[in-house]
């Protein structure tokens, strides 16, 4: 193989991280926190607020249910506002972060359903504010589980990465598309299908050790 | 001294209201190990976290030494409750946090400081006896493990008063017996006051001074224990004490027609408790000895304690002439103890004892 594939492939590499990992971070440090409140704003729960709960539901359901690549392009004025630009790494990673918000939300919400309400009930019977179960209760007694489902979402990212090349995005998918595919290279489809599957299996496996480790039940 | 008044509880389920508790009003002094007895459902839940407000009660007000925690907003409910310690049937510790910080966790929510966190915690493991177990996890620990970690958590922040909702229903008896005993040590040594939730009579006859049965979200009786025990007034409360002390016949004298009146070759049968001290009186002796015309059978004999006060029951036969009978009967009502005629039964022919 040509070192000029090499490059290509590593450039790939590098765009595909780079917009899976930042947009990751990005999503998560807003998803959680809906996730949190999806949880804890419902019916009998500690921050009870049953109309905020289902106006949040709603839009996250709706967001949801939008398929990626509509998305990408639908919010093409969005993505200008936010960075500049709609074409490119950078700009596509605003719809990868505005898709993984609710995944990662109604995953977070799952693992934090699965905190027994005892423990909440022995915390309030200690005196706890509802932040302080929160910060103390819910989110420690759920990482484990979360740190699995976030492994879920970091790889479906990774998987709606490559279809970044539609707004010229770039990344290991888009390399297969445009050299395996278009170009008739078997090899370079080859080579970017193996690279997928390893750079999974490593999420996974990470994201498998991690939650192990934490999981003290 | 908590005092519960006129505590109503609806719940607002699909099919309609639910009354959970119905105009309940009770009234637990200092120091007292109070046990609210119910079948599952009665209840008896729903009471206990009116204690602590984790439910609101619909109506009703439940003042703590006078402070009346119904029109309290939920900062001033957060306070009260740290003095309020709870445990739970099914412990509810935190998996993920050590035995030492789950004991220390509402010392940190109050923001206590690490060295005041340090001393305390340990003071309270070995009060639990669980200074062993200080760095593992409430997986690796048994169940009478982790409730006393749940007992040291709930007296971390030094309440006055304890509630325990079925906290030993999890548990097996010889368990069950060594949490009783450190919810009795805590009671004496702390001088807490301790509400304990439970199904089992036992639980009430180990560890309770004073008892509130509860059925179908009412309070159907309450008084200390040993008159409960002793003169048990309503049904449901005979039924809870039948399950602890079983008073059947032998089978000589079982499914045979009682009769108010004497019937020929049956035996006069009457139920004797002896409480306090009588229980030590010879009385069956001086029975025999002042009527020697009659036979006396013990047909059933028990002896126990509640509240260390020993309790004894018996039930025995006296046949012999029409007279000496009576008169034996009448002597017996007369003497320092309960005697209660259960009637005339003739003995079975095909016993087999």
């Amino acid at each position: 193989m040509s070192s000029d594939i090499m490059m290509l492939l590593i450039k790939s590499l590098g765009q595909t991280l780079y917009m899976v990992i930042i947009s990751m971070l990005i999503a998560s440090a807003l998803g959680i926190p809906l996730g949190i409140l999806l949880v804890t704003t419902a019916k009998e729960q500690i921050l009870q607020c049953t109309t905020f709960n289902r106006i949040l539901a709603g839009i996250i359901n709706a967001v949801r249910s939008i398929p990626f690549i509509i998305l990408m392009v639908a919010i093409i004025p969005f993505t200008r506002l936010v960075v500049g630009t709609s074409i490119g790494t950078t700009a596509a990673m605003v719809p990868l972060t505005i898709a993984a918000i609710p995944f990662i939300a109604r995953q977070v919400e799952n693992s934090i359903k699965e905190v027994p309400y005892g423990l909440i009930e022995a915390a309030l019977s200690l005196g706890a504010t509802p932040a302080q179960i929160i910060r103390h209760v819910l989110l420690p007694e759920a990482l484990s589980s979360i740190i699995s489902q976030l492994t879920t979402v970091i790889i479906g990212l990774i998987g709606a990465s490559a279809m970044a090349g539609t707004i010229g995005g770039g990344g290991i998918g888009d390399l297969a598309i445009r050299y395996g595919y278009q170009r008739f290279r078997p090899d370079i489809m080859l080579i970017t299908v193996i690279i997928l599957i390893i750079l999974v299996q490593l999420v996974q496996f990470i994201g498998n050790y991690i939650a192990f480790r934490l999981n003290k039940k | 001294m908590i005092k519960l008044s006129h505590i109503k509880k609806i719940y607002e389920t699909p099919s309609g209201p639910l009354q959970a508790l119905k105009d309940v009003s009770l009234t637990i002094e200092d120091g007292d190990i109070y046990g609210i007895i119910g079948l599952s459902g009665a209840g008896k839940s729903t009471l206990v976290r009116c204690i602590n407000m984790l439910e609101r009660p619909t109506s009703g007000t439940v003042e703590i030494d006078g402070h009346d925690l119904t029109k309290m907003n939920n900062r001033q409910l957060r306070e009260i409750r740290k003095n309020i310690g709870m445990i739970f049937q099914q412990f509810n510790l935190l998996s993920s946090a050590t035995v030492y910080e789950n004991v220390a966790f509402p010392l940190k929510l109050s923001g206590t400081d690490n060295k005041i966190i340090e001393k305390k915690v340990t003071s309270l493991l070995q009060l639990v006896g669980l200074q062993p177990k200080a760095g593992q996890y409430p997986s690796q620990l048994s169940g009478g493990q982790k409730q006393r970690v749940g007992i040291a958590r709930a007296l971390a922040s030094n309440p006055a008063i304890l509630l325990c909702d079925e906290a030993t229903s999890a548990l097996d008896p010889q368990t069950t017996q060594s949490i009783l005993k450190l919810i009795r040590r805590i009671n004496e040594q702390l001088h807490l006051t301790v509400v304990i939730i439970t199904h089992e009579m036992q639980v009430i006859k180990d560890i309770c001074n004073k008892v509130a049965v509860i059925d179908h979200g009412v309070i159907a009786e309450t008084g200390s224990v040993i008159k409960v025990f002793t003169e048990p007034q309503e049904a449901i409360t005979r039924e809870f004490i039948s399950v602890l002390l079983s008073d059947e016949l032998p089978s000589a004298f079982r499914n045979q027609p009682i009769s108010p009146t004497p019937i020929e070759a049956g035996y006069l049968l009457l139920r004797l408790t002896f409480i306090g001290e009588n229980a030590d009186e010879p009385v069956i002796m001086r029975l025999i000895k002042e009527h020697p015309g009659i036979d006396v059978s013990i047909l059933f004999g028990d002896l126990d304690q509640i509240q260390m006060i020993p309790y004894g029951r018996m039930i025995i036969g006296i046949k012999g002439p029409q007279a000496a009978v009576t008169a034996a009967s009448k002597w017996l009502e007369q003497q320092d103890l309960k005697a209660e005629v259960i009637g005339y039964v003739k003995r079975h022919n095909d016993a087999v004892d």
